[in-house]
């Protein structure tokens, strides 16, 4: 259980990154790794390249920016939940942040990795669509910035192109009410379904392929969840009335 | 890298993990290796002060850093660290295997919290699983540790 071969990178800064991701075949980066290593450990993840960006100075970056909070790529999620701006400016976010695995996770993984890594039961985007956020993704062509509605496009895939690191995450400022609930079947673990309510807007999390917003009035309309040892489908979906109600009721 | 004050060259495979590198290139057997995959604890340290799991770190990550094992809290002859008297004090332990994975988020949660509630205390160490204690001896070691550490 050790990771297959891979040749290392270290870049120094972010144009170096930029410069091995658009020459190296088959390349992954290495954040916090706190969901890439286990993939590595277990060679569910075989790729030729890592591109380790921990050497990277000023990159981990928590700011206010147009209106929201922006996250830096190596920020980690411990800062991300101690940090007096996120509380003050998005605090959906750090209940959200307190709710990925544990503290010593979060002491190592990143926002931005959680985010590019796109588990459809992981917080995070759910909080980044139901929040209309985006990602500015930096490569050796330039930079663009993707929309949370355009950036999920399936389990674990993004509309990231293989050379693009997320550079930042960016997530509007929270004012009204707002709510994360989910269940689970262990503290920390990934939720069995989970709810996002920013306002009027809603977004569901571990019930598709991605994260997906929802209606309020009809929060299970459309969806076709999977069914599995831990849950069944229809378990799934009577969370998600259930949990929507709570959030709205809060 | 720096482990425990000495310091240690890099491994010169980059896929050596740091808890393979600390256990049978550095020789230091008390971080134990349960899961893997981060699920368990038994294999956290402190980075640079703040306990990570070493399971799911390359170990030529670490070059430049401070880490500290469990040997590293304290030397041989001298007083136990507190947050490992309280475990001691407490019968926080049955089997072990778990237990230096245990003191090292404690310490880590203590320096974050040195006051911590039940609920605090629980949430600290809801990221390490021990199976034979049940946790109530764990849960009172912690309140023992942050006694000790006033």
């Amino acid at each position: 259980m050790k990771p297959a071969q891979f040749e290392y990178h270290a870049p120094a800064n972010v144009v170096e990154a930029c410069s091995l991701l658009a020459s190296l075949e088959d390349a992954k980066v290495l954040a916090g790794g706190q969901s890439l290593v286990p993939l590595l450990n277990f060679r569910l993840a075989r790729p030729a390249h890592l591109v380790d960006i921990n050497r990277i100075s000023g990159l981990d970056r928590i700011y206010e920016r147009d209106g929201g909070v922006a996250v830096q790529a190596l920020a980690r999620q411990a800062a991300v939940e101690d940090s007096e701006l996120v509380a003050r400016a998005c605090p959906l976010l750090r209940d959200a942040v307190r709710l990925v695995a544990h503290r010593v996770i979060r002491n190592r993984g990143t926002l931005c990795g959680s985010i590019a890594h796109a588990d459809p039961a992981s917080e995070l985007p759910a909080v980044l669509l139901a929040l209309g956020g985006h990602v500015v993704a930096r490569s050796a062509r330039g930079r663009r910035t993707i929309g949370a509605d355009e950036l999920f496009s399936g389990v674990f895939e993004t509309s990231l192109a293989p050379d693009e690191l997320v550079e930042e995450t960016w997530f509007p400022a929270v004012s009204g009410e707002h709510a994360i609930l989910e269940e689970s079947r262990r503290h920390g673990d990934f939720a069995l379904a989970g709810v996002v309510r920013a306002g009027d807007r809603l977004a569901l999390f571990g019930v598709a392929g991605t994260p997906v917003m929802a209606e309020r009035g009809d929060p299970t309309r459309g969806l076709q969840p999977s069914g599995d040892l831990e849950a069944t489908a229809e378990f799934r979906l009577h969370l998600v009335r259930v949990l929507t109600e709570q959030a709205f009721a809060a | 890298m720096n482990v425990n004050g000495v310091d240690h060259p890099a491994p010169t495979d980059p896929r050596r993990l740091l808890s393979d590198h600390i256990r049978h290139d550095i020789g230091l057997t008390g971080t134990h290796v349960g899961c893997e995959h981060g699920v368990c604890g038994c294999c956290t340290v402190l980075f640079d002060g703040a306990p990570v799991r070493s399971c799911l770190m390359l170990a030529i990550q670490a070059e430049g850093h401070q880490v500290t094992t469990i040997e590293g809290l304290a030397p041989d002859g001298a007083p136990l660290h507190p947050v490992q008297q309280a475990f001691h004090e407490t019968h926080g332990l049955q089997c072990g295997f778990c237990t230096p994975g245990f003191v090292m988020s404690v310490v880590g949660l203590l320096k974050q919290n040195p006051d911590p509630t039940p609920e605090e205390i629980d949430e600290g160490i809801s990221g390490n699983l021990c199976r034979c204690t049940g946790y109530a001896s764990i849960r009172r070691a912690v309140l023992r540790a942050a006694e000790l550490s006033r």
